[in-house]
């Protein structure tokens, strides 16, 4: 291939593509960073741009068709130093979260028509976002404005912008992967096509023959020592039956090795040609088969050393816990309704792919990974921990990280670039592809919920019992966790006298479940509430009347079968005023309905505490800078919840100065001592406090210098914007910065914990001759308690209702007899596009929380959880068919209703 | 993606054989979509620049037209299937973006159910030219479609164009799509004609098109019995059970028959 040329945003690359590369990778290749990869097949629009004025997705793109032509990508669209106005409108609307999808739907926003723009919906089917719920997207495209400018120190309560709000449009944040390191050499995963497997031997000589390839790692080369992927602030949390490479395969598509090449191709064609001899053992794919004497053998570990259960019989955590007399409250209650409901796999589908590189610093040896982490300092000591590694010689960063929802609160691929850089003392990657995730990360775990509950004719409940079994899958990472969290808010959440649960997490040979919005509640959730909701309609009363007279009042204790949580309680109370916005809006008329539908409405409501029991550890210091402003360290990772943006608010309102002059680091071991990481919804609870502290600090910090500085008394020292009014005179802060240097940490220890209550409700319309469901409303309403930023909690709010219409109308991983994913791309995994997610009114209730920061509570899983029980109650109500297994996709519907 | 074993982009007007590891090129949404560890050679048929589309009485639709070339062609076309042709269009599950490089041709060698371009031509009596080395033969697209992912193309064997007649163009049409999401893939895809007789196209729902025509417009219940007896195999895939689209498709295949009557 000779004369090569392409114009990219004004400036010419004249060197040619290889054969089969696409116009993504070569534009990448050559900086340009705007340009994504969510799926890298043509199904999520991240790596759009346009070629001669017309939009393409560039991963489809063969890059040797752009010869001659023009290509912009985001880094293009602004002229001359002004933002297109789809970039000032995206700002300005905040149409974006964590911003991996941001410049795939600018890019096509710029380019569409009067007729695109008239009929959304379909112009933006080819372009995901898994964070916003498309409102803020159609607020920012028909040019809507919310963000504000608050007055100097008076930012919380506001509609402040995100802080990397410029960069996310312009395409200048830097994601994981947005660095050119030289030299840099790529890891792929050899990965084993069976579900259960020992490795007799691995013959890695045709890969070390391929050009490029540097090395193939295999489990001879990795540590014999064992762990969990899960990372929590208490080690012993999850069990240790994890190793980088094991010499038994316990899923299909687990790591088998890992080949590194200098280039990916160089990488590729040696992962195909290593060849493994497999001696295929029996396998177990449902949890409760699993569970029966006689079935295969998961792990066969020590119980005490692994930390499980009952490793014989597949079983690695259990519960077994009753609250008072459950047969007695049964036998006392005028109505029963027992049913069994269940949840599937679900994929985070975070638009960034999990990934890390890894390099040593030249002068101090020091290495380095960056990784797509909610935990960079846990993911620090287990990486540590694995290689014998001091703390000081290993430093992990996060960039801005594309999308979490849990899945990234695993170390997944941190291991492998760790352990090939160190072997090859070279700079690594490893990039996971779209099909990776689905088949070889983590999913939500699939549930099984048997609920039995009783009532008085009133109400009143007498017996409530939940028998839960959970997949954890292959391996054990947050099985735990998830299976106890479960059981807890769910089943806390209502006043019965009597509860009983009987839980098991379970062993299979499956992809492994991890972490995922909601931890564990969704599901339990999904149950109950929908029981709650038959046993009312038996009971001929109303299902709000029922949630009303048997859920939790202010002053209640918390208690699940196991009793009381010891540092859990209700904190503040707006459940009642949740519940008041759904009988309000149910009031209203209906509207239009479509002849022949049928026509219901439901509502579910969901408890989360406001943060992880037994420790959350949040970090924050603030430093004082010689031009006067502040610079906010804090420990925790930014992936589009927006916390940033509420410790930027949190800071510059302690200290009463305009929000821009608080500049904020983050997500980076060296910043701060130690944090828990961004997980359990801890960023303005946890980490906010810790912000809110280090400013406190910082203004006794400032007073004092002053103080000292003027020789005026302390108290008649105030701050005044860019200074301390001493007296009468001002010395401004960059005086004071030019003595003493001014740094303050605050720590927050995350206990105790209140509670934070969600309620949604929808009215829909059904179409019984096909099964289609048409949202006619859908109105959510959350007690955040004080909402420091209304524009970003509504944003988080109506990005969990989102995730959970997914999870109740469409999403489901699914899998083969031998466990194999088979839903392993965007066009067979459906997650909600632009069309699908009805826009849901957000309601706050007017609360004030004596332990969060300033009076906030949580508010990221929870709005997640109450939504697909809600769908199914008003599906019921509409229908007269109680709905049990999620997603209600169409056909699922509509066989429903035809069998009944 | 990248497609890390191709190892050159060949000019299809350059004679030359036709070797393993070779695979036809058009748009490249399909190929760059999906790993293929076994392509070595792209065998670019844009090369060839064909005129996408040419209407002389008949219309003939180059393998190389794209999505977008066809939307617009239909629009200015002020025929009777105009519309047809852009209901069509927007069953894609991609979207307009896509449209811009996807082709008519690689729908259908894709020869998945859901291939609206199938549906289409199908419904419109498009016979397939394909080539080879040797020589060229005709068949017609319902026929050019065996199963799901499988064509009747021989390897090294080409798609050059879909021939429509006439005829076909001045029909009146009927189309339904369902869908189990909003603007999402098609579990069903029902296209009805009607001149001086009727036929009805199953797509989506099948594993390949099925093509029911009747000399009069049929009644209900002889159009029923028709679709009972001729589909045996309702396709079974994530996008919708079988039973529902057995459901759906003599539901919608109803509704057509009505509007069209």
């Amino acid at each position: 291939m000779t004369g090569f040329e392409v114009r990219v945003n004004g400036r010419t690359h004249d060197d040619a593509p290889r054969p089969g590369q696409c116009l993504r990778t070569y534009l990448r290749g050559h900086g340009w960073f705007g340009v994504k990869k969510g799926c890298d097949a043509g199904d999520c629009g991240a790596c759009t741009v346009h070629v001669d004025g017309t939009p393409v997705h560039s991963c489809l793109y063969p890059a040797l068709r752009a010869d001659g032509k023009q290509v912009t990508t985001v880094e293009g669209l602004a002229t001359d130093g002004e933002l297109h106005p789809v970039q000032e409108q995206f700002l300005a609307a905040q149409g974006f979260q964590c911003g991996f999808c941001t410049a795939g739907f600018l890019i096509t926003a710029a380019a569409l028509d009067d007729e695109g723009r008239a009929d959304l919906p379909r112009a933006l089917k080819g372009n995901l976002c898994r964070c916003t719920g498309y409102r803020a997207i159609e607020d920012a495209i028909t040019g809507v404005k919310h963000v504000e400018e608050p007055a100097d120190g008076e930012a919380v309560g506001r509609n402040l912008g995100a802080p990397a709000g410029p960069q996310v449009v312009t395409g200048t944040a830097r994601y994981t992967f947005d660095v050119d390191v030289p030299g840099l050499l790529h890891i792929k995963l050899v990965r084993s096509p069976h579900a259960h497997a020992r490795i007799t031997g691995i013959d890695t000589a045709a890969a070390l023959a391929v050009p490029g390839v540097r090395v193939v790692l295999t489990h001879e080369d990795a540590p014999q020592r064992l762990y969990s992927s899960a990372q929590h602030e208490i080690v012993e949390d999850d069990p240790c039956d994890t190793r980088v490479f094991d010499d038994v395969v316990r899923h299909v598509g687990q790591r088998v090795a890992a080949v590194v090449g200098e280039t990916e191709a160089a990488a590729e064609a040696g992962a195909r040609l290593v060849r493994v001899d497999y001696e295929v053992l029996p396998a177990v794919t449902d949890a409760h088969a699993a569970m029966r004497p006689g079935a295969p053998v998961v792990h066969d570990k020590d119980p005490v050393e692994a930390r499980i259960a009952r490793p014989a019989d597949n079983v690695l955590a259990e519960l077994h816990d009753e609250f008072g007399d459950f047969a007695a409250g049964l036998a006392e209650a005028d109505a029963v309704y027992r049913g069994t409901f269940r949840t599937p796999r679900a994929q985070h589908a975070a638009l960034e792919t999990h990934g890390a590189l890894a390099w040593f610093d030249a002068e101090t040896g020091r290495l380095t990974v960056r990784t797509s982490t909610q935990t960079p300092f846990l993911t620090r000591r287990s990486l540590c921990a694995l290689f014998d590694l001091p703390e000081s010689d290993l430093r992990v960063v996060a960039g801005r990280v594309g999308g979490g929802f849990g899945g990234k609160q695993e170390m997944l691929v941190e291991d492998v670039v760790v352990l090939a850089a160190l072997r090859l003392r070279e700079p690594v990657k490893l990039e996971l592809t779209r099909s990776e995730q689905f088949s070889g990360s983590t999913t939500r775990h699939p549930f099984t919920v048997e609920v039995e509950v009783g009532a008085k004719a009133d109400g009143t409940l007498t017996a409530l019992r939940v028998h839960v079994v959970s997949d954890t899958g292959a391996y054990g990472n947050h099985g735990p966790g998830v299976l106890f969290h479960s059981c807890g808010e769910s089943i806390a959440a209502y006043r019965c006298p009597n509860k009983r649960t009987d839980a098991y997490a379970v062993y299979t040979h499956n992809v492994p479940s991890g972490a995922y919005r909601g931890y564990g509640l969704g599901q339990v959730i999904f149950a109950v509430e929908s029981a709650l909701d038959e046993l009312a309609h038996r009971l001929g009363i109303d299902p709000l009347l029922l949630r009303e007279r048997s859920a939790v009042r202010d002053g209640d204790p918390l208690t699940t079968a196991s009793g009381a949580e010891e540092d859990l309680l209700i904190g503040s109370y707006g459940l009642d005023q949740c519940l008041d916005v759904v009988r309000a809006a149910r009031a209203e008329p209906v509207g239009p309905v479509p002849g022949g539908w049928l026509v219901g409405d439901g509502a579910a409501l969901s408890m989360i505490a406001t943060a992880p029991p037994r420790g959350h550890f949040g970090e924050a210091r603030l430093r004082l800078l010689a031009d006067g402003t502040f610079e906010l360290s804090v420990g925790t990772a930014e992936f589009g919840n927006g916390s940033t943006t509420v410790h930027r608010q949190l800071a510059a309102s302690a200290l009463g100065v305009a929000t821009s002059r608080v500049s904020i680091r983050q997500s980076d071991t060296d910043l701060v001592r130690h944090d828990t990481g961004a997980f359990g919804s801890t960023g303005v609870v946890i980490a906010g406090t810790a912000v809110l502290r280090a400013a406190e600090a910082m203004v006794g910090a400032l007073l004092g210098a002053a103080a000292e500085r003027s020789g005026v008394d302390v108290s008649r020292c105030a701050l005044v914007g860019r200074g301390v009014d001493c007296g009468g005179r001002v010395v401004p802060f960059s005086e004071l910065a030019a003595g003493e240097p001014l740094t303050t940490t605050g720590h927050c220890d995350g206990t105790p914990r209140s509670v934070a209550f969600n309620v949604h409700w929808f009215r829909l319309a059904v179409d019984p001759g096909t099964g289609e469901v048409r949202v006619l409303r859908s109105v959510h309403a959350a007690d955040a308690g004080q909402v420091l930023n209304p524009m970003q909690c509504r944003g988080q709010v109506e990005g969990g209702v989102a995730q959970g219409f997914g999870a109740a109308v469409a999403e489901h991983v699914d899998t083969g007899a031998d466990g194999a994913v088979t839903t392993a791309a965007f066009r067979q995994y459906h997650v909600p596009t632009f069309a699908d997610v009805p826009r849901t009114e957000v309601h706050f209730a007017d609360v004030t929380d004596p332990l969060g920061p300033l009076g906030a509570k949580s508010m990221s899983e929870s709005p997640f959880n109450p939504v697909a029980p809600a769908y199914a109650n008003a599906l019921r109500a509409a229908t007269g068919v109680r709905f049990t297994d999620l997603p209600l996709t169409r056909d699922r519907v509509w066989l429903g209703l035809s069998r009944d | 993606m990248d497609l890390n074993t191709v190892v050159e982009v060949r000019d299809p007007r350059v004679p030359g054989p036709w070797l393993p590891g070779d695979a036809w090129l058009a748009g490249g949404t399909q190929l760059f979509s999906e790993p293929q560890p076994l392509v070595r050679r792209l065998v670019d048929l844009t090369r060839f620049g064909w005129p996408p589309v040419t209407l002389g009485g008949d219309l003939e639709l180059a393998a190389t037209c794209t999505i977008a070339e066809l939307s617009r062609f239909g629009r200015d076309s002020g025929l009777p299937v105009a519309e047809l042709v852009e209901q069509c269009c927007r069953a894609f599950l991609a979207s307009f973006k896509v449209w811009n490089t996807a082709t008519v041709g690689g729908n259908l060698c894709n020869a998945l159910p859901a291939g609206p371009m199938i549906s289409l031509t199908a419904a419109l009596d498009g016979v397939c030219l394909l080539r080879t080395g040797g020589g060229e033969r005709r068949v017609p697209v319902v026929d050019f479609v065996r199963g799901a992912g499988e064509s009747v193309l021989t390897d090294g064997e080409l798609l050059r164009s879909i021939t429509i007649p006439e005829a076909a163009l001045h029909r009146r049409s009927a189309f339904r799509q369902v869908s189990l999401h909003a603007h999402g893939r098609s579990g069903a895809l029902l296209i009805g004609t009607a001149d001086t007789g009727f036929a009805l196209t199953i797509t989506a729902a099948t594993p390949r098109p099925v093509r029911l025509d009747f000399p009069t417009a049929p009644t209900a219940a002889e159009l029923r019995s028709a679709i009972l007896g001729t589909v045996t195999d309702w396709y079974d895939d994530i996008h919708g059970l079988p039973a529902w689209r057995r459901h759906m498709v003599l539901r919608l295949a109803e509704e057509i028959r009505e509007e069209l009557a």
